[in-house]
């Protein structure tokens, strides 16, 4: 009787549990699939509207002047490739020799921990304040807006990037490798550079590829700095026309196909920066990114 | 022989030392260039903060030609859309999270992980762009109206849900950055998850707990800072966050109970005047809209960093 009882109540409580471990999970799955909806969305939209854009003339025109017809894009992706190209050869130094010190010399100094707090910090910082910030020590200096501000302004978000996974990268090297190089008398820069850094290729360049990418995309830091062009223009330093802020102009604007090339501009730049981020992530699958 | 053999321990020296301080010079650039923003932000900052005083964060003024300039709107836009984004991010990438790391089978893990990732990489003005053209009307024409009706017959928080369906507006603002912030929350969040020492998770089912009692008892107790610290992170890019909120708030200098109302945010309003501000009064205060900005989310990063160092240190002791 008294067991036949307290089985009834075990069962009843067992039945509550089981049914509030469905819904959770329920819920969990639930939201899986709103993100993956999310990205097929926004993916499906891109490919509608952006793909009939993509032709011969979006290549090698440039953009079209206020209500006239045609016009492609090529000043823009000219003047991208340049930002993105020139930002990565001035970032790429000063992010692995920056890892290299976090990993090599600094290590569990407090400056270096100081160091890395800030990196991080840098890495989620608003990037339009990097461009209010470009703005006010490069751009109100010389008078005009430039393309080498637009550059700077891409680095100074790259540059922690890169010293982050360079740094993580650096790290899983083993020591015995180190070691190795010391007891044939190699000196510590030689074991740094060409040693440690060597064995940690593939992981640094993954950085740098996933600091491109990163980059690529960026429209606020633009905006103030390399500002836009409407010709084709390989000036530095003058206002450097560039997809991010073209697709903005454009995407705003009343005309008609000028939103066409923006569609077509951002399915450009989405593609590329998702390729990246995946040949990144091939080119380092064996060890863990963290 | 003796004296070749100093000569390149000399060399070597110098080369050492060389290489070393350029490292070191490098890593400090990180640094120098922090300070260099907060003194640059306020040196441009200070004409209009001087002008105006504190008074400036508690203004709504911004008549641009009567030279008269207040933040509060802006900040208001800022804090609110941050705060629906994160009312609706949080939830939906725990469950993502717990799905990645409890639910899913192994073989899937990993492209299910990476199509996150990949959703982290869409640049920020295609969430913008898709925002504007594609959810905006659906949202006007269907959600707004459902809110309108359902929440906005509630005394009180009615008023939130009133006013015309324009789909443009806060809400829809926090609703895309809602999309944004959703896999930088999820991808710490599994991060996390995943240092949950199995032994722990083992010995919880050893005893008939459910999946779901373990996530709860064991596995959100275990990583409490470091979820309390991907969501900071997640706020911290929020509020700097700017093409997306630039698309789809409206740019309207004003504020409205309203949570359909068109509204404005630091970003969106940087975005929009920068470019054209005359020198003076209006640049200056541009430039005090960025310094708060970038202060408040320095706040909010260092305290999110600090939560994932407290769980870094918990994944140190694990075995």
């Amino acid at each position: 009787m008294m067991i036949k009882k307290i089985d009834k109540h075990n069962n009843r409580l067992f039945a509550k549990r089981k049914l509030v471990n469905t819904i959770g999970l329920s819920l969990s799955i639930s939201a899986m699939l709103i993100g993956m909806v999310i990205l097929f969305w926004i993916l499906t939209v891109l490919f509608i509207k952006g793909f009939s854009e993509i032709d011969l003339e979006m290549f090698t025109m440039s953009v079209p002047s206020p209500g006239s017809e045609g016009g492609g894009l090529l000043n823009a992706i000219v003047g991208s490739l340049l930002l993105v190209g020139t930002c990565t050869l001035i970032s790429t130094p000063i992010g692995i020799m920056a890892g290299l010190y976090l990993s090599e010399y600094g290590d569990r100094s407090s400056i270096a921990g100081i160091t890395r707090f800030i990196t991080d910090i840098m890495l989620s910082a608003p990037s339009i304040v990097i461009g209010l910030f470009v703005y006010a020590i490069f751009v109100a200096q010389i008078k005009h807006f430039s393309g080498w501000a637009g550059t700077v302004a891409l680095a100074l978000i790259a540059v922690p990037v890169i010293v982050r996974t360079t740094e993580n990268m650096l790290r899983l090297v083993p020591g015995s490798l180190r070691e190795a190089a010391y007891a044939l008398g190699a000196p510590k820069w030689k074991v740094a550079f060409k040693v440690v850094l060597k064995a940690a290729q593939s992981g640094v360049i993954t950085g740098v590829l996933l600091a491109i990418a990163r980059v690529s995309g960026e429209t606020a830091p633009l905006l103030f700095t390399a500002l836009n062009n409407q010709f084709f223009s390989l000036n530095m330093n003058a206002p450097m026309a560039n997809l991010p802020v073209t697709i903005f102009q454009f995407a705003m604007s009343p005309y008609e196909n000028w939103n066409g090339l923006a569609w077509g501009g951002a399915l450009l730049i989405t593609m590329a920066v998702l390729l990246i981020n995946i040949v990144a992530r091939l080119a380092f699958k064996k060890e863990k990114l963290s | 022989m003796n004296k070749k053999q100093a000569q390149i321990a000399k060399t070597q020296r110098i080369q050492d030392f060389v290489f070393q301080y350029t490292t070191q010079f490098c890593a400090f650039f990180v640094l120098l260039v922090l300070l260099g923003i907060i003194i640059s932000l306020c040196i441009d900052a200070w004409p209009a903060l001087s002008q105006f005083g504190p008074g400036f964060f508690f203004s709504t003024e911004w008549d641009i030609i009567g030279g008269e300039f207040g933040g509060l709107v802006a900040i208001y836009g800022t804090l609110v859309t941050s705060l629906i984004a994160l009312l609706i991010a949080v939830p939906l990438s725990f469950g993502i999270a717990v799905f990645l790391t409890e639910i899913c089978p192994n073989s899937l893990r990993r492209p299910f992980g990476t199509a996150v990732e990949l959703l982290a990489a869409v640049p920020s003005i295609i969430y913008g762009m898709f925002g504007l053209f594609f959810f905006v009307p659906p949202f006007a024409k269907y959600i707004e109206p459902a809110l309108a009706a359902s929440f906005g017959q509630i005394p009180v928080i009615g008023i939130l849900f009133s006013g015309s369906f324009n789909g443009i507006g806060i809400l829809c603002a926090g609703l895309i950055l809602a999309m944004m912030i959703l896999p930088f929350i999820t991808s710490i969040m599994r991060d996390v998850f995943e240092i949950v020492p199995p032994v722990l998770k083992e010995s919880a089912y050893g005893i008939g707990c459910t999946t779901w009692e373990v996530i709860r008892r064991i596995v959100l107790p275990y990583t409490s800072s470091g979820v309390i610290g991907g969501i900071m992170l997640g706020l911290g890019r929020a509020l700097g966050e700017t093409m997306a909120v630039t698309f789809v708030i409206g740019n309207a200098h004003s504020i409205s109970p309203s949570l359909f109302a068109a509204g404005s945010s630091i970003a969106s309003t940087l975005a929009n005047e920068f470019g054209e501000a005359e020198e003076g009064a209006h640049l200056s205060s541009l430039f005090v809209l960025g310094l708060a900005l970038f202060v408040i989310t320095l706040i909010i990063l260092s305290l999110a960093k600090l939560m994932l160092v407290k769980m870094e240190k918990a994944k140190g002791v694990k075995t």
